[in-house]
């Protein structure tokens, strides 16, 4: 069957799907975005995560025909995606009504700018979680990183002043077999206080 | 395999009728699973994600209509105070990732005795209404499993939704398990007050074929709780009650030895579960103030 739907804000279309493929399989193999690891296929470790109509959800739980006409960004869209929610943040001004995040229809109207890649990242600069999980040394093997990008950058978009509790909740979905835990935690922690940082400068 | 994909709940009912075999599918966190693991290989798959109304719910007079595709999260976040046994329920199940996918109703499609919201529904007393192209029916929640991973299902049935009682007193939800996320269940236990019909009612997961209510354990309660005038006076259950219904409970289990725990360790922990919601349930009933919230 075919499938057409959105991935990072580019019209896709796939063709010869498998009826009982899933939405990760789509993206790695059909799509060439390998962003989105493979591992348990199971909805354990959430290397696969992705963004369905904004949503975190486990790409390999999702049956491609599933995503139909809808919404998917990738970790190769995370950072234009970021970038896209800052700068409506600066124009929509403070978040005054605890209503924090991105709306769907915000969602659904956002576009990959031209001359910048998202099938790569390349030309991009990094999102405010990417960075940190660079400077605080998160990314061991680097196999899980994709899947806690996603729901890190999720949760941070949602609750921008987490505790550790939340933290830990949020990315209890996403395994990281270098047990790099901590530093993972740290990274989010570092990516909340920039974020808050940024915030009062505006 | 073919992938149907009815853009209402007329056409999904007129799907499964012409393919009975159809399997649903609405969040995929059990039948992807399987598929991706060629466990099984349906001749179709029905798509259920396009249909508005099993992801509503309403809150009525009695009961909640909750949409069989309504996600874990939104439970967690929008029925806490309606379904407070439920809500702790859904905040066990899995990961965030799952919970923004799944639902009640997949939880009940499959009926594994081992899905976390099945106590929970039983505790609070649940009907689960199913509809065909013949018409709809009413499944009261203690008729619906059927053995191990079957339910009361016709071929052409389908989920719609549940009608879960609102919560008329405390209720209590736990679940065993070596982690706080990813796990199914070792065993759970959930406990309902119900001071308006001055009854308790129980559910236990994972612990016998199929999810069950401790029945003789709520009755010996309810005997004994009128009988001591304790919903009126609101004294402290004495630990010869808390005890004897913590042991009815144990007793109406039937667990079996497997990877996630032995027979013995399982009838213990749903004991003592039962003793612990008891209490907890019993001190807020007294208005001591233990809140709902956290105790999973």
């Amino acid at each position: 069957m075919r499938v057409n739907f959105t991935v990072n804000g580019r019209p896709q279309e796939a063709d010869d799907v498998w009826e009982g493929e899933s939405l990760l399989y789509v993206l790695r193999e059909r799509l060439g975005l390998p962003g989105s690891k493979n591992a348990c296929e199971q909805g354990e470790c959430g290397s696969c995560t992705v963004r369905l109509d904004g949503v975190p959800v486990c790409s390999c739980l999702v049956a491609a025909g599933q995503v139909e006409g809808r919404e998917v960004v990738t970790v190769e869209g995370l950072a234009e995606y970021a970038k896209d929610r800052e700068q409506a943040r600066r124009e929509g001004g403070a978040c005054a009504s605890g209503a924090c995040g991105t709306s769907l229809d915000a969602a659904k109207k956002w576009e990959a700018k031209p001359g910048q890649d998202s099938q790569t990242g390349e030309g991009v600069e990094l999102s405010p979680i990417q960075q940190a999980f660079i400077d605080a040394g998160a990314v061991q093997c680097g196999f899980c990183t994709p899947g806690l990008l996603v729901a890190a950058d999720e949760m941070l978009e949602r609750n921008p002043s987490p505790t550790d509790a939340d933290i830990r909740e949020a990315l209890s979905g996403n395994l990281c077999r270098c047990t790099g835990y901590e530093k993972i935690l740290d990274a989010v922690r570092l990516a909340a206080a920039r974020q808050e940082r940024q915030e009062e400068a505006v | 395999m073919d992938f149907l994909r009815p853009a209402s709940w007329e056409e999904a009912l007129a799907a499964k009728a012409e393919h009975p075999t159809a399997v649903p599918i609405a969040g995929g966190t059990d039948v992807m699973v399987e598929i991706n693991f060629d466990h099984r290989r349906p001749e179709y798959l029905l798509d259920l994600n396009r249909i508005e109304l099993l992801r509503e719910w309403e809150v009525g007079e009695e009961n909640v209509r909750l949409g069989a595709s309504v996600p874990y999260t939104r439970i967690m976040e929008s029925l806490r105070a309606e379904l407070p046994g439920l809500a702790l329920a859904s905040h066990t199940v899995a990961s965030p990732q799952i919970r923004n996918r799944g639902g009640v109703g997949g939880n009940l499609g499959t009926a594994s005795p081992a899905g976390d919201a099945h106590p929970a529904l039983l505790a609070a007393g649940a009907e689960v209404e199913v509809e065909s192209v013949r018409g709809s029916r009413f499944i009261p929640i203690d008729e619906f499993y059927t053995g191990v991973k079957r339910n009361a299902l016709q071929p052409d049935e389908l989920i719609k939704t549940v009608h879960i009682k609102k919560a008329d007193g405390p209720q209590q939800y736990s679940k065993v398990g070596t982690r706080n996320a990813m796990v199914i269940a070792v065993c759970a236990f959930g406990l309902a007050l119900h001071p308006e019909t001055r009854t308790v009612r129980t559910g236990i997961g994972s612990a016998a074929p199929t999810p069950i209510r401790a029945k003789e354990a709520e009755a010996f309660l309810n005997a004994a709780l009128e009988e001591g005038g304790f919903w009126d006076n609101g004294k402290i259950i004495t630990p010869s009650i808390a005890k004897q219904f913590a042991d009815l409970c144990s007793g109406a289990a039937n667990p079996i030895d497997d990877v996630r725990g032995t027979a013995k360790y399982r009838r213990h922990a749903v004991g003592i579960m039962a003793r612990r919601q008891l209490g907890w349930t019993w001190e807020q009933y007294r208005g001591a103030g233990r809140t709902l919230e956290g105790a999973a």
